[in-house]
């Protein structure tokens, strides 16, 4: 996904646009290219992404591909915590912003990013195949093609190039091959995403903590959501195969009737316990909780993943980098994955047009070092933000649930706080335009 | 003083969109003229024997027409096998490597009026780098588009230069040559740009030098020198870091004495019919290690200029 991103943004540019890119992908979808049918119930694999991401797409020609399908626009989202102590909610007006974000199939993203790149009069080819071996050339090497990296494919073929991206996923071939170690850990916990139905239409995000873990509900357009529930691995394999009305009645637990009460707004005697440092009390403070819609069926399979967290300990070699999954996976808690993949191309596209400018060569060490270091911040900043979350929320520490409904909260009454709290979720932050 | 008025031009070269009227009188200007005149770089070379150090000017030490300073020759051949290393010797020519191409990209397509959005803006134009080195310029202007000649009075340079431009067909078409500026001007060659970065404060006789590099440009082409300002602070950077703190430059690479400052290098310019267009300066920033575009001139400079029409 985040590599037909990058080929979309390079095929946009006018410096990079007669650049010779070969995408490799074993992926059958990828070529049949399969048309999309909106009668289907969506598919539980969902990407929530952020107005950076939608400004990119659109800025590459790829956004009008996505409106052509299902797609929900969510301007709130209310988060809050079974313990009823706290909650928050946030409205796209508090950042004055149409929307805080969109929830996308996979598939649609993806689909939407071909048809880009098949309309732009570029050359790229498409070899579906898998990625078995890539070496680099040395200089000294009398062959033909120099100091190229060679890559073999699996129909046996071998192809050469000045740069290789690896944008391969969380069990990156190419971050393997190139020898490149990476950071990371599991988490004991699985994820089980699903698609549900409701009787009316949803049009808010919906997040609230529960003691093994989150459960967020999200739009997906039409009557349905998409269920992101995190909980242990024995919880999960049992809800995995439990009885679909069982299933529906335990999210319906989960989103409300269970665990504990509904959060009132005068928990804190109508003071936030941050009220003294507060000098603006503004917009959603008045907004009441909300419950959110019930659940009426399970409209997919259940899909269980674990959780984990890894981290590239290098983006660049020379002839060879890394983004997306290949360079960094979160755990789709705050549905930041594939998001800040997409920055990530967005950035290489534009340190590539850079170097072209100035005749670098592309696969030049000293410049994909300017793509890692405008990212690698940015990634591991977000990495550990979503770390500490998973760790604040994941256990049920007593008198660490007080702390968390004050901090949800403070969020809700520190308004320049939540400003920048969604402005740094919704994935402004850190997202330098091209200029 | 008159060099106030060199000054003010100077200052006017810096901030493109000022430097147009100011520049076509101030040539003409009489106390501009009298310094010209005061200062070494007449017409005819004066014997002065060894300068003292109190001496702000090189001096041309003959009337011979060759570039070439053996001592300095030497240096660059004992480093010949370093060039691509881009942490060795020349890693401050390769970091500042972007920073002084997007300076000649930005120039140059508006003074052949091409494209900038383009990835080959250059397609057509002749280009010759002189003193080539190890062909660190030449590849990124073949990318370009240019059909570039490297030239280099070291041959070592010259061979490491075509060895590392063989392996991408792009780079590989580079006409790399061992000769000089002055011997391509007997062979009365000529090209839409003339480029001599970091070259000018290594040779002989600095306006013969230019004068040669004028020989070469096309009427209406475009000319591009850059060097290290003689300073206060470009001894401090530009020695003493370089060569000293950092040791990113084998002590001795640069003699104080021979280098110009920016009213000298547009003086002899003119005087070789070439008019200074616009300059710029590069600074590094130490924290960043990065190197970038600015008007501040007082360490490394760079100018572009025009043929004046015969
Ligand atoms: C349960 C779950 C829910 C998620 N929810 C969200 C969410 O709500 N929002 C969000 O932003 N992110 C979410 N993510 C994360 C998101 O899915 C990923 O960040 C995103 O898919 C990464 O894109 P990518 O292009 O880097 O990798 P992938 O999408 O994994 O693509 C890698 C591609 O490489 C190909 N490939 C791999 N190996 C080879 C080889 N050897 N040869 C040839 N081809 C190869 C594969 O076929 C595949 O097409 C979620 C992830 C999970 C697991
Ligand atoms: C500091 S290097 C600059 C290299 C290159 N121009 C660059 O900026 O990357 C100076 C080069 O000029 C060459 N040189 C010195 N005197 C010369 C002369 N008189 N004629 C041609 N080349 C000369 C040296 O051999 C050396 O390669």
């Amino acid at each position: 996904m985040v590599g037909m991103a990058l080929a979309c943004s390079l095929a946009n540019m006018p410096l990079t646009n007669q650049l010779n890119v070969a995408i490799i992908d074993s992926n059958p979808a990828l070529l049949s290219g399969a048309c999309i049918k909106k009668e289907e119930p969506p598919d539980p694999r969902v990407s929530t992404v952020t107005p950076a991401t939608i400004a990119f797409f659109k800025d590459v020609g790829a956004w009008k591909y996505v409106e052509q399908h299902r797609h929900a626009y969510f301007g709130k989202m209310q988060v809050w915590d079974y313990t009823g102590l706290g909650y928050t909610r946030y409205n796209a007006r508090d950042v004055n912003k149409e929307v805080l974000g969109c929830v996308v199939e996979n598939k649609v993203l993806h689909k939407s990013l071909l048809s880009c790149l098949q309309s732009a009069a570029t050359q790229q080819k498409i070899y579906p195949f898998r990625l078995s071996s890539m070496t680099m050339q040395t200089s000294s090497s009398s062959t033909p093609h120099g100091s190229l990296a060679r890559l073999d494919l699996s129909d046996g073929n071998s192809l050469h190039a000045k740069l290789v991206v690896g944008a391969d996923g969380s069990k990156s071939r190419v971050k393997e091959l190139a020898g490149i170690s990476s950071t990371g850990w599991k988490y004991s916990q699985n994820a089980i995403i699903c698609t549900i139905e409701h009787t009316e239409e949803n049009q808010c995000a919906w997040q609230r903590f529960l003691p093994n873990g989150p459960i967020a509900l999200l739009p997906i357009g039409d009557k349905f959501s998409n269920i992101v529930w995190t909980m242990n691995p024995e919880e999960s394999s049992t809800r995995k195969s439990m009885s679909e009305v069982e299933f529906v009645k335990e999210i319906n637990r989960a989103l409300d009737d269970g665990y504990g009460p509904r959060p009132t707004s005068q928990q804190f005697g109508g003071k936030s316990p941050f009220s003294l440092l507060t000098t603006d009390t503004t917009i959603s403070t008045n907004e009441g909780f909300e419950v959110p819609p019930k659940v009426t069926r399970l409209a997919s399979e259940r899909m269980v993943f674990p959780l984990s967290l890894n981290h590239a300990n290098s983006y660049a070699l020379k002839r060879d980098v890394l983004i997306g999954d290949a360079a960094h996976t979160v755990h789709p808690l705050a549905g930041q994955g594939v998001n800040m993949g997409f920055g990530d191309a967005l950035s290489l596209a534009k340190v590539i047009a850079e170097g072209i400018a100035v005749g670098s060569e592309i696969g030049e060490v000293s410049l994909l070092r300017r793509y890692e270091s405008e990212r690698k911040p940015a990634n591991l900043a977000m990495m550990a933000i979503l770390d500490g979350f998973q760790k604040a929320y994941s256990v049920d520490f007593g008198p660490l649930n007080v702390l968390r409904a004050a901090a949800f909260q403070g969020a809700q009454y520190i308004s320049p706080l939540k400003r920048s709290i969604i402005s740094y979720a919704s994935g402004e932050k850190r997202f330098p335009l091209f200029s | 003083m008159s060099s106030k008025h060199l000054l003010t031009r100077i200052r006017t070269l810096v901030r493109p969109g000022l430097q147009c009227p100011l520049f076509k009188n101030g040539c003409r200007n009489p106390s501009f003229l009298h310094e010209l005149q005061t200062r070494d770089y007449s017409d005819v070379p004066q014997q002065i024997p060894a300068a003292p150090a109190s001496n702000p000017l090189p001096v041309a030490n003959s009337r011979s027409k060759s570039s070439l300073k053996p001592a300095e020759i030497k240096k660059f051949a004992a480093m010949a096998e370093t060039w691509w290393d881009a942490e060795g010797p020349f890693k401050p020519l390769h970091v500042m490597n972007p920073t002084r191409l997007a300076f000649i990209r930005s120039t140059l397509c508006r003074h052949f009026g091409k494209d900038p959005l383009c990835a080959r803006p250059f397609k057509g134009l002749k280009f010759v780098d002189v003193g080539c080195g190890g062909g660190i310029l030449s590849e990124p202007l073949a990318r370009m588009g240019a059909t570039v000649t490297g030239i280099d009075a070291v041959k070592k340079n010259i061979k490491i230069a075509q060895l590392h431009a063989d392996s991408d067909p792009v780079t590989s078409s580079i006409d790399y040559c061992c000769t000089t500026a002055e011997k391509l001007v007997e062979e009365q060659r000529k090209f839409d740009a003339v480029i001599a970065l970091e070259v000018i404060e290594h040779v002989a006789d600095p306006a013969e030098f230019c004068k040669s590099l004028s020989a070469l440009t096309s009427s209406g082409g475009a000319t591009l020198i850059s060097t290290i300002n003689r300073s206060m602070r470009a001894y401090a950077t530009a020695i003493i870091m370089a060569e000293y703190v950092l040791h990113w430059l084998p002590r001795g690479t640069h003699q104080w004495s021979s280098f110009l400052t920016p009213e000298e290098l547009v003086l002899i310019l003119e005087r070789a019919s070439i008019s200074v267009k616009e300059m710029a300066g590069f600074v590094y920033d130490p924290l960043t290690g990065q190197w970038s575009i600015s008007d501040d001139i007082s360490v490394n400079f760079i100018a572009y200029g025009t043929k004046n029409s015969e």
